[in-house]
């Protein structure tokens, strides 16, 4: 790690409220994003990246949920924030996008009058001032057509329009910090291509560091620098992506890698994780992933912490000094 | 859009005046007999029947009907022999200001309430409007404009019991006979706008579009007022159009309640002396006034809500 990071978040805990229960969805999740760095976190679907992602921004419905931990940002601990500060952060510092372009924008307003409250909110421009730079942004993530666009209505558009779109609004108050909440899951292969282009561009361009929300390894390997995995509420594993996928530490990173089906030959079985995650309800206090492991040992239902497997590479498991994992590449493949 | 909603009205009030033109033949009693009065001979009879064409077929006697209404002529009253449309002109003005007031009414306090509802979901105000509400769609309007009578006219001499004035004349008068009987049908209302605009409002506020707008920075004031209550002005206009429909018909019951010389009791007091035109002419402008507000709702549907086809 070097220098001071751009958001340091440690401890994030969410609690869910169902009924008279409380759930914890995640726990003590912790890791750091420098500025400008592309940060993947990936996992299956209920691990909790998505409410990693939301609870930084304080989106989490405050009636039946809460937050713990803190997430320091630029001096301040964003987790917990007063309403006022906090709306600053959003929108003007850090940006989120979301999966389903057409859900997350508004159906009864133009492209242009959702870009331009955004700019009018945190800078006070004037309508015709909003209206240039909207037109601007608009043309920064590769549409064409800048002005149409800005007066279309969102069923006007198509998906990979809309999330280009999504993108602008996200980005134009040029934030620090762009959250992509499964950005190109909706879209067609080739159009997630062009976003994912089109976000890896723009990243470099501008500086925005991006934390990258996806179950897609594939995205995360092609986008990002750094990979944390999520495994049922927890970090299990947080390394550059090239240690990541080449020897990862963690059994259930090696799993997820083994189990991608390009990387199978053909007419073998598809590897697969057996088993399934264990219910929030019901969490075991030692290794989450111990009964789907084949690796698991008596000593692994002892609670897990982050240690450190090599040099800014660190991993929740008791065996990672033992285990020779298969990652997605062999050095020979990588090397080839 | 317009051309083709025109083409299909049409169809629709030839067959609602026909439905009921068929429904008074079936009526018991002989029209003209009656007309004739008592002790008439049976020539007397015979002319009546001949001079209202009550002797033509009954396709001949609704074919003649229908054209004339066309041509703005609805014919006259059996009892009165004025012409149905001055009667309907004359009375209708009280049935359109205690309907309008009432729609008013329901807007001015549904609204609110909707909205205070739907943003404090759970809390014990939320709790109250949502059973207040449940209270206004039970209850039955000509009950409450009896209470409203017996409480507001007879015991506190507060406002009027019965009968009406013309807007044109005495304006504050007319508001004050026209305030009960608004009231009583106000209470549907209300309860109608408020369970409505909060459900559909709450849906709103947790949709993943209202997300990205917090995600974005905006104040939840500014998230209410511009894009929540634009995106629940579609359910609002849909429950506004049900509720004219609604009002329109509610009121013969009601004005029958005050003694309001308006549409309903007109329509009723014809029915009962089976003054057949009359009845005609006021089914034929209540079909037209709820087929035009249905026309100007979906006009505005397409100006509030960008998704519904211009073409």
């Amino acid at each position: 790690m070097n220098g001071e990071p751009l958001l340091a978040v440690s401890g994030l805990g969410v609690h869910f409220r169902m009924g008279r229960q409380e759930v914890q969805a995640t726990r003590d999740v912790a890791f750091s994003i420098q500025p400008g760095e592309r940060v993947g976190i990936v996992g299956e679907s209920g691990c909790g990246k998505t409410v990693t992602g939301l609870a930084l921004l304080g989106l989490l419905p405050a009636a039946t949920s809460r937050v713990e931990g803190s997430a320091m940002f630029e001096g301040q601990n964003i987790i917990g924030l007063a309403p006022r500060a906090l709306r600053r952060v959003r929108g003007r510092k850090i940006g989120m996008i979301f999966q389903e372009p057409m859900s997350a924008l508004d159906p009864v307003f133009t492209i242009g009058q959702q870009i331009g409250e955004t700019i009018r909110v945190h800078f006070g421009a004037t309508r015709e001032d909003a209206r240039t730079r909207a037109v601007a942004a608009l043309a920064s993530v590769g549409i064409s057509s800048p002005e149409r666009v800005h007066d279309s209505y969102p069923h006007q558009l198509s998906g990979g329009m809309r999330q280009r779109a999504m993108i602008a609004i996200a980005l134009v108050c040029e934030p620090r910090l762009l959250i992509a909440d499964e950005p190109t899951t909706a879209l067609d292969v080739t159009i997630q291509a062009q976003i994912i282009d089109l976000l890896l561009d723009l990243s470099s361009r501008t500086g925005t560091a991006l934390l990258f929300i996806s179950h897609d390894l594939g995205v995360i390997a092609e986008t990002c620098t750094r990979m944390i995995t999520m495994y049922a509420g927890q970090v299990v594993e947080d390394a550059p992506v090239d240690f990541a996928l080449v020897r990862p530490r963690h059994p259930y990173t090696s799993g997820l890698l083994r189990s991608l089906p390009r990387l199978s030959p053909r007419g073998a079985a598809l590897p697969s994780i057996s088993g399934r995650v264990p219910s929030l309800r019901d969490m075991p206090a030692g290794c989450r992933f111990a009964a789907r492991c084949a690796h698991a040992q008596p000593g692994c239902d002892a609670p897990q912490i982050m240690a450190s497997a090599a040099p800014d590479h660190l991993v929740r498991c008791a065996r990672h000094a033992d285990l020779d994992l298969p990652g997605a590449l062999t050095e020979l493949e990588k090397v080839a | 859009m317009i051309g083709r909603r025109l083409l299909q009205i049409l169809p629709v009030i030839v067959l609602a005046t026909f439905v009921v033109f068929g429904l008074l033949q079936l009526v018991p009693g002989d029209i003209a007999v009656t007309l004739a009065g008592e002790n008439a001979t049976d020539a007397r009879i015979a002319q009546i029947r001949q001079a209202y064409g009550l002797d033509q077929p009954f396709f001949v006697q609704y074919g003649k009907w229908l054209w004339n209404a066309a041509h703005l002529d609805l014919s006259r009253s059996y009892l009165s022999n004025e012409p149905v449309l001055d009667q309907i002109l004359h009375r209708f003005p009280t049935t359109l200001l205690i309907v309008s007031l009432s729609l008013t009414i329901s807007l001015v306090v549904g609204i609110p309430l909707g909205i205070v509802a739907a943003t404090r979901p759970g809390s014990r105000l939320d709790t109250f409007v949502t059973s207040f509400a449940s209270l206004g769609v039970a209850l039955p309007n000509f009950w409450l404009a009896m209470i409203l009578v017996a409480t507001f006219a007879l015991n506190w001499n507060i406002f009027p019991a019965t009968g009406a004035v013309a807007l044109s004349k005495d304006p504050s008068k007319a508001l004050l006979h026209a305030a009960l009987p608004a009231f009583a049908l106000a209470a549907g209302g209300i309860a109608e706008v408020a369970r409505q605009l909060r459900s559909a409002l709450i849906e709103i506020l947790s949709s993943q579009y209202v997300r990205t707008l917090h995600a974005k920075g905006l104040s939840p004031t500014a998230i209410l007022w511009k894009h929540g209550l634009k995106n629940v002005s579609v359910t609002l206009l849909t429950v506004v159009g049900l509720l004219v429909n609604r009002l329109l018909g509610a009121t013969v019951v009601v004005e029958a309640v005050f003694a309001i010389p308006g549409m309903g009791s007109l329509i009723v007091h014809a029915a009962i002396h089976k003054d057949f035109p009359v009845v005609q002419g006021v089914v034929l402008s209540m079909v037209v006034i709820v087929i035009c507000m249905n026309l100007l709702i979906d006009i505005l549907y397409a100006v509030l809500d960008p998704r519904v086809g211009r073409a």
